[in-house]
């Protein structure tokens, strides 16, 4: 089992948990991330509002795993996102040109099929 | 005499689960955020779903009913669940305090039928681990979240609390008959001890959230639901929640 010590994780049941409201905020709005299995990436699926990151979380188990499988959620405060400006999406724009920087540029398909091809690769390789 | 003793146990259970799934319910499209909305439905639907489940386990006992005639088509005197879950909403202060007191005993209850001599309770109580342990993680967050938010939210989640403690006593009524008898085939550990239990879970809560317990031995346990007792608000609960399957109880659904 690894799990990645840089993550900080709610601890179920304590009721020593500190849930607390800072002085005059309001509710805020949290991305969530839904982890499909152990090990695999947490995807962005959409945001809920809540006062703290605690009840956050708890919201997106409901709101986004009730249905789909689900190991695992992550809750970001909207606000520590930092994004480019919208503006400034041509800095993307000339990647298009780029096609060597593709992966699809290496020719490694043909290698595959033919070890595929190669009776090494038919007993050994779905 | 113990398959008396086991159905008297599993009917109030399931009782409590299906009317206060009911009661929850009727947040659904009310809550106070969206979020909150989905979430406390949610968990209502887990409560019918548990009820079911107890249905069903009633089903295959000696002179077992289907679970949908053990759910619509008794009398309301046959109904053996506390006064807790037959209140009305009030607020959304009452129904969390509610929630809150009843989820944890119910946690506590379902942790001890671990242990249940009993198989399908025992089978039962691991299956459902999972959704309480989510229930009551919602439910202590909210109590300590809205006993922090100034004056007025900490005056409502502390008259909740001093309106309901009464009510959520009564979850823990002995059963006259055949309490003796579970608790001596290790089917369960018995109210009382459930309820020392209980209050272990609650109080440090509590005390988070800075709300005082009421003087237990001030306040007298409602009582009677466990015996066919009922307050008024069971009756129409019972009328509206059967009204589309008593149309046509031989009806495939």
């Amino acid at each position: 089992m690894s799990l990645d010590p840089r993550v900080n994780r709610l601890k179920l049941g304590d009721p020593n948990a500190v849930i607390k409201v800072e002085e005059g905020e309001n509710w805020n709005v949290y991305e969530v991330f839904h982890q499909e299995k152990r090990g695999a990436h947490h995807e962005h699926v959409g945001c809920v509002h809540a006062p703290d990151p605690q009840l956050a979380l708890i919201f997106a188990k409901e709101q986004f795993a009730r249905r789909k499988k689900c190991v695992n959620l992550w809750v970001v405060k909207s606000a520590d996102i930092l994004a480019f400006d919208v503006e400034d999406e041509d800095m993307f724009a000339n990647n298009l040109e780029k096609t060597y920087r593709d992966a699809s540029g290496f020719k490694v398909m043909e290698k595959i099929n033919k070890f595929k091809q190669s009776s090494k690769g038919t007993t050994d390789v779905k | 005499m113990l398959n008396k003793a086991i159905t008297d146990l599993l009917t109030k259970m399931a009782d409590d689960e299906l009317i206060l799934g009911h009661r929850n319910s009727e947040w659904t499209g009310l809550g106070p955020v969206m979020e909150e909305d989905i979430a406390f439905s949610s968990m209502a639907q887990d409560k019918i779903g548990h009820s079911w489940a107890l249905f069903r386990i009633l089903e295959e006992l000696p002179e077992g009913r289907p679970a949908d005639l053990n759910a619509f088509c008794r009398p309301e005197a046959a109904f053996k669940c506390c006064h807790l879950v037959e209140y009305p909403n009030s607020g959304y202060d009452f129904s969390l305090m509610r929630h809150f007191l009843f989820d944890q005993a119910e946690a506590v209850r379902y942790e001890s039928l671990q242990e249940s001599s009993f198989e399908p309770l025992q089978q039962l109580s691991k299956k459902v681990k999972g959704e309480l342990k989510y229930h009551t993680l919602h439910a202590n967050a909210w109590i300590l979240q809205l006993s922090k938010a100034g004056e007025e939210s900490y005056d409502r989640m502390q008259t909740a609390l001093n309106e309901i403690m009464a009510l959520a006593a009564g979850i823990f009524e002995p059963a006259r008959d055949y309490e003796q008898a579970l608790i001596d085939e290790k089917v369960y550990p018995g109210e009382k001890e459930l309820y020392n239990r209980w209050l272990d879970r609650i109080y440090p809560v509590l005390v988070k959230a800075s709300l005082n317990l009421p003087d237990l031995n001030a306040i007298a346990p409602a009582y009677g639901g466990r015996t066919g007792q009922h307050t008024p608000y069971l009756g129409p609960l019972l009328k509206e929640m059967g009204e589309v399957f008593n149309l046509d109880t031989a009806a495939n659904w």
